[in-house]
């Protein structure tokens, strides 16, 4: 998928995640938002896995270890066709698969979270099988920032620096918001870029809601030979939504009528400018 | 008295059996926090450098990193002791392995007050407690090197997640050569129409004692090594209690969450209704002492746990 049509999927996924927690009355808002254009480009342009290849050896493995943003994730699988989109409509409905956080239950999904802190040991050892069976897939994996106040995230960035596991693509959707407020003020994470650093991954930073900067890094990785990789990606909590965007309360708020009416406003105006652009574009 | 024979302590079982395993399985992995020399590994480690992954003091980590390769089709053998890997690492258990549905093997161990005078923080009493309160992963503690070396074999086969919990203690042969074991079938040592001792891991050795000093003053007494705690082998419990006049369980842990609740629990749901005694570590400061010295002082010996018969089988006859 190029960047242009990366680019809208965006849009489209946002209003996916709003209409089922909106449906559901329930969800993570702020946090789907602000890491779903890592989960698109991810899904449509990087990891090598459908729904045919699910069960193969040889597939890339995503884990979202920032698990409660769930919506996210829901939203690419059904729309790569792991499950059928309707499916989401019993989104924490008694008696559903499609629980507030990650299971194996639901196709597609390789490991359940949910539980802060645990993505990254479960990517290391499945980073570490491929090389103990020579295997060339990647292992990739979606950390919150305030999850990384967690000590397990650093006991497995040890191990995963100390098995030179270059397969392996840690993201960081650096939003900079947690439930109760700044990161920065719960408790400093900076100088991530530095700490992670030292540690011994290979770090790059980036515009974490443009698709375009996104797979352009992706396309990069390994960032270095012998090191696991670290994308920084500095995202803003709620992306797309004006009124949603940067702001601590819609952590897990679920859109009124009146907001989920003027979120769909803002997408379809989002939408407009993406064909003027497009349009523009390709005339020129 | 008969006499046992001495064996080797069930880590060391553990080990060589695995290696052998191993060798002939290379999907086989040994995950280890800096525990190979307390898991007698370090033999394991020389000769299949390339199965054995360390981790480091990072008992969290051990765990979701065995999960991961556990995910992607190994067979991963998680071992950390008891103490720490139960308690450090329970969510990870909960959540990468139980609920994630992860075929690990974990693998506790010097369990229970195996580490003795090193103190609480060295000792699990509380495993079969809260493992027993999490979904999906089984629960087996042999009592012998048969049964151990048994586990090993199974485990190996095992398709849900495992715990597997393990002493240090040089052990004695209690099973004669050639005993069926099986995860979730308990085996009965001897049957006995007074009493019947329900014991597992290593205090199945002190139970069999016991009952061979009852049996030789007159008493009726059986033994079962209830080596799984969970899938519980709820019909041998139950067909002990019909033909024993009393019941004894036995375990190397705190007496609240572990076999002597279970038993408990199913004898009341089953209406078989028993004077029953639970022994086991009693919800304490625990007493200080080598692993035998915790264990006498609580009447986890042979003339302890006779005794302990013995008054229960009185108090039976006066209420009868």
């Amino acid at each position: 998928m190029n960047n242009a049509e990366l680019a809208r999927k965006s849009i489209e996924y946002r209003r996916t995640i709003l209409t089922i927690i909106k449906q559901a009355k329930a969800g993570h808002t702020g946090g789907s938002l602000s890491c779903i254009d890592i989960l698109n480009v991810l899904y449509n342009a990087v990891l090598n896995v459908t729904p045919e290849t699910a069960e193969s050896p040889d597939r890339d493995r995503y884990v979202h270890s920032k698990g409660h943003s769930v919506e996210a994730l829901y939203t690419v699988l059904a729309d790569k066709g792991f499950f059928p989109r309707a499916e989401l409509d019993t989104l924490c409905q008694a008696g559903s698969h499609f629980v507030g956080h990650p299971t194996r239950k639901v196709a597609g999904i390789e490991q359940n979270t949910g539980a802060l802190g645990h993505g990254l040991s479960v990517a290391v050892g499945m980073a570490l099988a491929a090389k103990l069976d020579g295997r060339s897939y990647r292992v990739y994996t979606t950390m919150g920032d305030g999850e990384l106040t967690e000590g397990s995230i650093w006991e497995a960035a040890m191990s995963a620096t100390h098995y030179k596991l270059d397969n392996l693509v840690v993201i960081i959707d650096r939003n900079t918001l947690q439930i109760s407020g700044r990161t920065e003020e719960v408790m400093r994470l900076d100088p991530l870029a530095i700490r992670f650093g030292a540690f011994g991954f290979a770090v790059r930073e980036v515009d974490g809601n443009d698709v375009a900067a996104l797979a352009d890094a992706f396309a990069q990785v390994p960032f270095a030979a012998g090191k696991p990789s670290l994308l920084l990606a500095h995202t803003i909590k709620g992306k797309g939504i004006s009124f949603i965007e940067d702001k601590t309360d819609w952590h897990h708020h679920v859109p009124t009528d009146a907001e989920f009416a003027q979120a769909l406003g803002e997408l379809a105006a989002s939408e407009q400018q993406w064909q003027a652009r497009h349009v523009t574009i390709a005339s020129s | 008295m008969s006499q046992l024979q001495a064996a080797k302590p069930n880590q060391q079982i553990f080990a060589d059996t695995l290696l052998t395993l191993a060798q002939a399985d290379p999907s086989i992995l040994v995950v280890t926090s800096d525990s190979r020399g307390s898991g007698r590994l370090v033999e394991f480690g020389r000769q299949l450098p390339n199965q054995i992954v360390e981790v480091g003091i990072a008992e969290q980590n051990l765990v979701g990193v065995a999960a991961g390769l556990a995910a992607a089709g190994k067979r991963a053998f998680a071992i950390s002791p008891a103490c720490f890997l139960t308690a450090r690492a329970l969510e990870q258990i909960k959540n990468d392995v139980a609920y994630s549905n992860q075929p690990v093997v974990l693998v506790g161990i010097s369990a229970g007050i195996s580490y003795g005078a090193l103190g609480t923080t060295h000792h699990s009493l509380h495993d079969y407690a809260v493992l027993q309160a999490i979904h999906n992963i089984d629960i087996v503690s042999p009592a012998d090197n048969l049964e151990t070396r048994a586990a090993v074999e199974a485990a190996v086969r095992h398709t849900r997640p495992l715990y597997l919990r393990l002493g240090k203690k040089a052990m004695a042969d209690l099973h004669p050569p050639g005993t069926q074991f099986q995860i979730g079938k308990a085996l009965s040592l001897r049957e006995g129409s007074d009493v019947t001792f329900i014991a597992t891991g290593e205090t199945v050795l002190p139970a069999y004692q016991a009952m061979e000093e009852l049996v030789e003053n007159g008493v009726d007494a059986g033994v079962i090594s209830l080596h799984t705690l969970r899938p519980l082998d709820t019909e041998a419990i139950l067909a002990a209690a019909r033909r024993s006049q009393v019941l004894v369980t036995v375990e190397e842990h705190s007496v609240n969450g572990g076999l002597g609740s279970s038993v408990a629990a199913l004898l009341m749901q089953a209406g078989i209704y028993r004077p029953l005694r639970i022994v086991g570590i009693p919800d304490e400061y625990t007493y200080t002492g080598s692993q035998a010295q915790i264990f006498a002082h609580y009447g986890i010996s042979p003339s302890g746990l006779a005794q302990t018969a013995r008054t229960l089988l009185a108090a039976a006859a006066v209420t009868a």
